[in-house]
């Protein structure tokens, strides 16, 4: 599985990916180039771009993101390379001889101002009525290369027309450079492939198929196009102006839930770096903005661990035990809105796989608007439920007509890190000084287990925490140091592990009318996997389909963006693997600060189970509130 | 098909003298890898699509490329504006572009030749392949080719009309079911082309040229034309003159030479190359066609006393707006903007300072567009301006 997968891009969208010598020692390990008459060693196959990079020499690229293959399309980075009669893209060229590279020659900078000069004159809009203002890498561009006037005139009407058919996407292609990233994000990155290049020429733009609106077509709504278009051609479906009508409605309670992915990223929309987490000063700004309740997603992430832990039990008990043939095995994770659309579209086989538990979000949807609600003493259709996400997803998903299990809309916004970070600043306040503050009542702090939610592995290792304590009656600090379970965490694109049940103990109470005990269980080895990113999804739902060995795996996490939540459609702009990582690390960290690790310590948990729930973990009003279904997609585009 | 109605008349010093089906082939797999790469590096044969690069050199680079499988593909997309001498190779001579073929795929250690036939020329097709059937019928396709032990098959997929498909590497895409794309460079085709496999894209020309020299010897081919530019050129020649058509001339032939050939007195200028070439003024007939002076893949169109050379231009910028495949800036926007300064000058609202930028933003398309499209396009521009600068501006002051 660790092999490098066949790019679905067209070749002309990917560079030569040269073989780097693994031993730099051996001859021919290393090329000696001249960058602007220095002298350097690199590895055999390093493109002139990371050459330059490595050795303090800026070159501008637009097109180029280090998540994608290489286009070589903008053409704003290209350099001199001595005997070639054209100037080269350095981005897309690897060097394998030992050439001469000049960086900013006066040809060089004339064609890159010449570059950005044409683009801005088919770039529609200004930049201070843009919501990617003063984070667009063309304004950025424009500034560095000294632009000061549109030398080949600019447009002064829209192109096209807006694409506001989706609930998650919006598309305005009038401001796209056709740097193709959202092209090779989806086929590349996602393997989607709903976004190509229709005609050719000046007629050539990004479109969907048979040009449908994005709503009607594949579309798995995880905007990691969003996160990598370098305009503002593509931006998430804001809801902020009905939040803040909402919030000025005094007959409107407006609550908010936060989810860890925003927490461990909004820093960065108020200059801070990446991996600073602002779970608690978030928690102030929002009741200064005016939400009237600020909840912790992790809460009803411990609660999905009750829910979808005893789910797979009952899965494996009637499989194993009854020999019930008709359970689908290996259960998949539902948290994931972009995961789920990308299996009702792509495998609808398998939506029987699919936990039919809740993400978080819906589930805190359906109880604010059950339990909360009757213990407040409001009236549902009163209350605005708002939802802080890394997700551009989440907003499809509270819109999906089965998400209304209260009676109402569970959710009613999906607002993203972003919107979010924009709506703070709006109401003049600046993140990084707030005081800190808890989260309100009656649903207070949640346990790290949920946090670790937000990061690839995460909601594996918040199950293993819950289940090897609830299976062997031992400490799971005991099996793994510190409660950290580090063979599933990680950016590897799948993970695959293997836990082997040694001792059985008592079954817990709170799972007593389920099982008798856990001896059927004894001696077994609990397989389990972690995937993110909808390509590495593909791998594994590929190698179930024909038997391999995922296919006897038991539990399968799958997060459709890159690195799990951390790396959503919501998230902050830019983002590359470092930011990933930072953003994962601050999670980690804000994991180990915490005193209550795992879901089944949440006193929260216990009291909604003893208060609400009173049947337990799927029971009867767990499955109508906590619970869903799906729908089989297919491709089928009407 | 009247395929050789006007055979009868054509002679010519290579392409259009005697050759016997099959007589490369047996030559070529008699003679073996070796001795014909000798054979076409001894000519100098260089590519006849235009860029002319060597032909000895491709086909060594992709015989040394190692890999399973390999390809070799005739670029039979023949889109140049005002080129048509491919049509006539292909319809009068195909024994000299398949035998050059299976000599190419001998040699390069393919087994499979693809011809990458341009959309508009469907009508051939069915010639074509009926051709290739005597072929096969003949030992001269499939198994064990003559009798030796060389198997090679041929295939025709037909092009979708895309200009840009002419590029090798954009037509490799488009032979691959994608849009018609250039690759990045490198990897060359030659290492990495068609399905990933090391390939050899050669023209028409080039390969309906190999038999010949294989039969007569690589240093009888260089003998013909010039030092730096070997052998024979096909010339598609239409425009202002009497006997317009396909002629072969030995390269270093003059543009003076070639408009008494064709009976045109009272041409003005030439543009050679196509749409993408540059165009000559009278001052300038005594110019010759060869690599080391005007190099062209054979397009020639005469314009007489009377032609509008801004017209001509526009006709040319237009035609580059709408087949840029759309990919790169500078050609996708580039020639927007240099087509506008072509209609501000028509219509005398317009600056010289304007025009200037754009004939550097011409200069940038030039070094700075990923594929031979964006980087020739402002040629026309260029040289049209430059060299009836006087003859337009006349022209707008007497409106």
């Amino acid at each position: 599985m660790e092999d490098k997968k066949k790019s679905r891009a067209p070749v002309s969208q990917q560079s030569f990916k040269v073989e780097k010598p693994t031993d730099l020692n051996t001859i021919g390990g290393t090329v000696t180039v001249e960058l602007n008459e220095k002298k350097v060693s690199v590895p055999f196959g390093t493109t002139i771009l990371e050459a330059c990079r490595d050795n303090q020499i800026h070159i501008p690229t637009l097109c180029h993101h280090d998540d994608l293959c290489v286009a070589g399309v903008c053409r704003v980075c290209v350099v001199e390379v001595e005997g070639m009669r054209t100037l080269q893209a350095a981005c897309a060229f690897p060097i394998t001889s030992p050439i001469k590279v000049k960086t900013s020659t006066s040809d060089v900078r004339k064609a890159r101002r010449h570059v950005i000069d044409l683009m801005l004159s088919e770039h529609f809009g200004e930049c201070y009525s843009c919501i990617r203002n003063n984070n667009c890498e063309l304004q950025s561009l424009a500034e560095e290369y000294g632009v000061d006037g549109y030398t080949f005139g600019h447009v002064t009407k829209p192109t096209y027309e807006k694409d506001l058919s989706s609930y998650s996407v919006i598309r305005d292609m009038s401001k796209c450079v056709l740097c193709k990233r959202c092209v090779r994000t989806c086929i590349d990155l996602q393997e989607v492939g709903v976004l190509e290049a229709i005609d050719r020429g000046d007629k050539t733009h990004i479109g969907t198929f048979l040009e449908k609106p994005l709503a009607d077509v594949i579309c798995i709504n995880c905007g990691q196009c969003i996160n990598r278009c370098p305009t503002g051609a593509l931006h998430a479906n804001d809801p902020s102006d009905e939040i803040w009508a909402a919030i000025e409605d005094p007959k409107k309670h407006v609550v908010i839930q936060t989810a860890p992915s925003p927490r461990a990223a909004i820093g960065e929309c108020f200059g801070l770096e990446p991996g600073h987490s602002m779970t608690y000063q978030l928690n102030s700004a929002l009741k200064r903005i005016g939400f009237n309740g600020v909840f912790d997603t992790n809460f009803t992430a411990d609660l999905t661990i009750f829910e979808e832990g005893t789910e797979l039990i009952i899965r494996l008990f009637k499989a194993l035990v009854q020999k019930d043939t008709s359970v689908a095995l290996p259960q998949f994770t539902s948290c994931s809105p972009g995961w789920v659309k990308y299996i009702e579209h792509f495998y609808p086989e398998y939506i029987n796989n699919l936990s039919t538990a809740k993400s978080p979000q819906q589930m805190f949807g359906a109880i604010l608007k059950t339990f909360y609600a009757q213990q407040i003493g409001i009236d549902p259709k009163d209350i605005v439920s708002v939802a802080v996400m890394p997700c551009s997803a989440k907003k499809f998903e509270c819109n999906r007509p089965e998400m209304n299990s209260s009676g109402y809309q569970d959710v009613d916004f999906g607002l993203t890190t972003r919107e979010l970070a924009k709506m703070i600043k709006e109401a003049g306040i600046y993140l990084p000084e707030m005081p800190k503050q808890h989260f309100d009542t009656p649903f207070g702090d949640a346990s790290g287990a949920g946090l670790i939610f937000g990061a690839t592995g995460g909601v594996m290792e918040a199950a293993i925490r819950s289940v090897v304590e609830f299976v062997t009656g031992l400490k799971v600090e005991d099996v793994f140091a510190n409660a950290n379970v580090i063979p599933v965490r990680g950016f590897e694109g799948v993970k695959y592990y293997e836990i082997p049940i040694a001792v059985v103990g008592p079954v817990p109470d709170i799972l007593k009318h389920l099982v008798p005990d856990w001896n059927w269980l004894k001696g077994a080895t609990l397989k389990i996997a972690v995937a993110h990113g909808t390509a590495n999804a593909k791998k594994v739902m590929d190698d179930i389909k024909s038997g391999g060995k995922f296919s006897e795996c038991h539990f399968i996490e799958f997060m459709a963006c890159p690195g799990g939540c951390i790396g959503g459609g919501g998230q902050p702009i830019p983002t590359s693997l470092e930011i990933r990582k930072a953003r994962a690390k601050a999670i980690y960290e804000e994991d180990e600060s915490l005193e209550i690790r795992k879901a089944h310590d949440n006193p929260y948990v216990t009291m909604i189970y003893e208060k609400f729930f009173t049947e337990g973990p799927c029971g009867h009003l767990s499955h109508k509130l906590l619970h869903t279904h799906y729908t089989p997609r297919g491709k089928y585009i009407s | 098909m009247e395929a050789n109605s006007i055979k009868q008349k054509r002679t010519g010093i290579v392409l259009f003298s005697e050759y016997k089906r099959g007589e490369g082939i047996s030559k070529a797999l008699e003679i073996g890898r070796e001795n014909i790469l000798f054979e076409v590096r001894s000519s100098k044969l260089k590519g006849r699509g235009g860029a002319g690069f060597p032909t000895s050199t491709k086909w060594m680079l992709t015989a040394a490329s190692k890999a399973d499988e390999k390809f070799i593909i005739c670029n039979a997309d023949e889109g140049e504006p005002g080129t048509f001498k491919d049509r006539v190779l292909l319809m009068e001579y195909p024994e000299l572009v398949f035998d050059g073929m299976v000599i190419g795929g001998f040699t390069i250690g393919a087994k499979v030749g693809i011809v990458y036939l341009r959309g508009e020329y469907e009508y051939m097709l069915s010639f074509l392949e009926d051709y290739l059937e005597k072929m096969r019928k003949d030992n001269l396709l499939g198994k064990n080719i003559v009798g030796k032990n060389f198997d090679f098959d041929i295939e025709i997929r037909l092009g979708a009309g895309a200009y840009v498909c002419g590029e090798e590497t954009a037509l490799i895409e488009s032979l691959e079911g994608h849009r018609g794309e250039s690759r990045n460079r490198p990897p060359y085709p030659v290492n990495r082309g068609f399905n990933g496999c090391p390939t050899s894209v050669n023209n028409v020309e080039t390969l309906a040229s190999v038999p010949h020299i294989l039969i007569k010897g690589g240093d009888w081919y260089a003998k013909v034309g010039t030092d730096k530019s070997a052998g024979s050129k096909l010339f598609s020649i239409s425009g202002d003159c009497k006997k317009p058509g396909v002629y072969e001339l030995p390269w270093g032939t003059k543009i003076s030479e070639m408009l008494k050939l064709v009976d045109a007195p009272s041409a003005k200028a030439v543009q050679v190359g196509g749409a993408s070439g540059i165009c000559v003024p009278e001052s300038q007939f005594d110019r010759t066609f060869a690599y080391e002076d005007i190099a062209t893949g054979g397009s020639i169109m005469i314009f007489g006393k009377n032609r509008d050379m801004l017209k001509v231009l526009k006709n040319f910028m237009e035609f580059f707006v709408e087949e840029s495949c759309g990919q790169c800036t500078p050609c996708r926007i580039g020639n927007v903007k240099l087509l506008e300064g072509v209609e501000m000058i028509e219509k005398g609202e317009f600056t010289f300072d304007y025009i200037n930028k754009l004939k550097d933003l011409g200069k940038s398309m030039q070094i700075a567009s990923k594929c031979g499209l964006g980087q020739s396009s402002p040629n026309p521009f260029i040289s049209i301006l430059d060299n009836f600068k006087d003859e337009i501006l006349n022209k707008i002051e007497a409106k």
